[in-house]
């Protein structure tokens, strides 16, 4: 009996011992970068300049409008990039499901590929594609939200993928039809409610993925906030890494919410 | 041909199924040449083993699936090319189908919601189904709350609040336990018989199909063998695949003259289109061999044959006693004798005893 609770004891030990090894190697960088940003370089001690500078919205957009560009930018990103995704997405892999089983394999395989091609070489075989987008829908930076549903592929096949195996969909749209649903109205009714959980977590890391994506952005030019952050780095060391931390408890937040809202919905 | 029609018949729909064939990817034929005419508010069931096609059958009357030929007519219309949305089926699922967002109530009046009626309608309509299948108080329940027999309750009052055309049920008690699902089967007819209307009952359980359907339909790959009401299915079996499956399962190998079996050391006349004279084989039913202890007098009145108990077991209504006819050439047929309960602990493994057809309660087909 003593034996076992000492074992617990111990197990209990090395978890903390884990998490708190985890917490601090995630929290010293955050740490450092926030003494970075509140280190007054001139005068020594400390300043909240660049806080306040970031806080007063009309002052960030006049002078440094690169800044208040990328951050529109990702936002209509992710915004853009969850909405594609969503939309190509989860009628298919329902219509595989219900209709073509056959393909699951394949289109598992399509989803699942863009894990195996590094950023860069995306960029290299996306850039004709990108001759052409900019050809036919212009120059528009929410346009890299196409590469970015590629880039989220893998993650969000990976939660609807558990979302669509904890339904019976088959026997679910065929009630509703009997009953006479259309097919639109049994995914908007039927399908996607079920799906919360798992379009909720999809969407998530996309947009986890969209506000720290820079490598495509960077590389074909185009302005989001992780691109407008390292030019402004170039100038403005501090301020640059202030916004660099702000997006992250930003994206963190984000998260948070929304996997609250996941969470809550299921109870 | 047909039973009694329910009083509300009158408000049922006409079906008929001809010749339909449904071919599977690798040249499997679920469906050939199926053809079932079912009359306005009559109960039909579907009978026959797994694999047999009676799935495919509801499906493609439900428009689940396309037919690679024939045609399907409900209440005069061909909709055989219509879009199950558009076919007005309620359907049963084997497997629990109540939507998982929302609750019993709000199932049963989805359908309603989707015909556009007010609020009031709905909720007058959903309550009256819930009180029907005997749930009013789970009105707000999910079916993660509910029980398996309950949740299949919810969704037959789901598939009636909508006045479908033909009521479909997919072996709908198949996940239940016995106990709920020989209430629920008898619950079904009762509910049927008043709202009157047409209904196909697919399942593999002959006592099940007996027991609720005006008609029973058995199945045999693809094609229907027989459609005969219970009495006469039991009484009448066509072929030695229906009779197998209503229940005589007892296979023996005897003479045939004369359209009478020499059978068990006594004469059991065969039923009519059975094979002709000479050696054959003839099925007969548990309940129509009788059994008694070699020297106690025997029972079959003329003798009997002899045979060696080879298991007996209690069944709890029933008892049933397995034998093996003794033969003087090879091996002998396996009989088993249904007894009274009581009877069982008269004998054992091993004991010596004597077979006869019971009178008129024998019955054989013969299966060459
Ligand atoms: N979607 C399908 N694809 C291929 N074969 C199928 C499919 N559905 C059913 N089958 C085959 O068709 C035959 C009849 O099936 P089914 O109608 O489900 O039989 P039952 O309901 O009587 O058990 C079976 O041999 C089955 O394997
Ligand atoms: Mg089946």
């Amino acid at each position: 009996m003593s034996t076992r609770h000492t074992e617990r004891r111990k197990r209990a030990a090395l978890r903390w011992t884990v998490i708190g090894l985890t917490l601090v190697f995630f929290l010293i960088p955050l740490y450092g970068m926030l003494e970075f940003t509140t280190r007054d370089l001139i005068n020594g001690g400390r300043t909240g300049k660049f806080w306040t500078t970031l806080v007063d919205v009309p002052q960030v957009t006049e002078r440094y409008p690169a800044l208040a560009e990328g951050f529109a930018s990702s936002m209509a990103l992710a915004l853009f990039t969850v909405v594609v995704m969503l939309l190509l997405l989860v009628p298919t892999m329902t219509w595989v499901r219900l209709r073509l089983p056959g393909l699951t394999r394949t289109v598992e395989f399509i989803c699942l590929l863009p894990l195996t091609v590094p950023a860069i070489v995306l960029v290299v075989g996306l850039t004709p594609v990108y001759a052409w987008v900019t050809y036919l829908l212009g120059e528009g930076t929410v346009w890299l939200g196409l590469a970015y549903v590629i880039l989220v592929l893998p993650y969000a096949y990976r939660s609807l993928d558990a979302g669509l195996r904890a339904i019976d969909v088959k026997t679910l749209s065929e009630a509703a039809r009997s009953l006479g649903a259309s097919w639109l109205r049994v995914m908007w009714q039927i399908v996607l409610p079920n799906l919360r959980t798992a379009v909720l977590s999809a969407s998530f890391l996309s947009v986890a993925l969209v506000l720290g994506e820079f490598t495509i952005a960077n590389l074909f030019s185009r302005k989001n906030l992780q691109v407008a952050m390292f030019e402004l780095g170039k100038s403005d060391g501090q301020l640059s890494v202030a916004v660099g931390l702000a997006s992250l408890v930003f994206a963190f937040v984000v998260l948070f919410a929304m996997s609250f809202v996941g969470r809550k919905e299921k109870s | 041909m047909t039973a009694t029609p329910s009083p509300a018949a009158s408000r049922g729909t006409e079906v008929r199924l001809t010749d339909l064939t449904r071919v599977y990817a690798g040249n499997v034929r679920a469906l050939d040449g199926f053809t079932l005419h079912i009359a306005p508010g009559e109960f039909v069931a579907l009978l026959g083993p797994s694999g047999c096609g009676k799935t495919t059958a509801l499906r493609l009357l439900a428009g689940l699936e396309d037919a690679d030929g024939g045609t399907i007519e409900v209440g005069g219309r061909d909709v055989t090319n219509v879009p199950t949305s558009k076919r007005d089926m309620g359907m049963v699922f084997q497997a629990y189908s109540l939507f998982p967002h929302m609750t019993a109530r709000q199932n049963v009046e989805f359908g309603l919601q989707l015909r556009k009626q007010d609020k009031a309608t709905r909720h007058g309509r959903a309550a009256d189904m819930l009180d029907l299948v005997g749930l009013s108080k789970q009105a707000d329940r999910y079916a993660h709350q509910m029980s398996g027999g309950q949740q299949q309750r919810v969704a037959l009052a789901r598939a009636l609040a909508i006045e479908p055309q033909v009521l479909l049920l997919d072996e709908p008690l198949s996940a239940l336990d016995a106990k709920v699902r020989s209430q629920l089967r008898d619950e079904i007819r009762r509910i049927q018989l008043e709202v009157g209307t047409t209904t196909l009952f697919v399942t593999h359980d002959q006592e099940e199909a007996l027991a609720v359907a005006d008609r029973v339909g058995v199945m045999n790959a693809g094609r229907l063998e027989q459609l005969a009401s219970p009495a006469q299915l039991y009484k009448n079996p066509a072929t030695p695949f229906v009779a197998d499956f209503v229940g005589l399962t007892n296979r023996l190998h005897c003479r045939v003259a004369g359209g009478v079996a020499q059978v068990l050391g006594g004469a059991v006349p065969l039923l009519a289109g059975s094979a002709g004279d000479g050696l054959a084989i003839v099925l007969v039913r548990p309940e129509g061999v009788t059994i008694a202890p070699v020297g106690s007098g025997g029972s079959g009145g003329a003798g009997g044959a002899a045979a060696t108990v080879v298991s007996a077991s209690f069944l709890g209504a029933s008892g049933k006693i397995v034998a093996r006819l003794e033969s003087s050439e090879g091996v002998g047929d396996l009989v088993s004798v249904q007894v009274d309960n009581t009877d069982v602990t008269a004998y054992a493994p091993g004991q010596r005893v004597l077979l006869a057809p019971r009178g008129d309660a024998a019955l054989a087909v013969s299966a060459t």
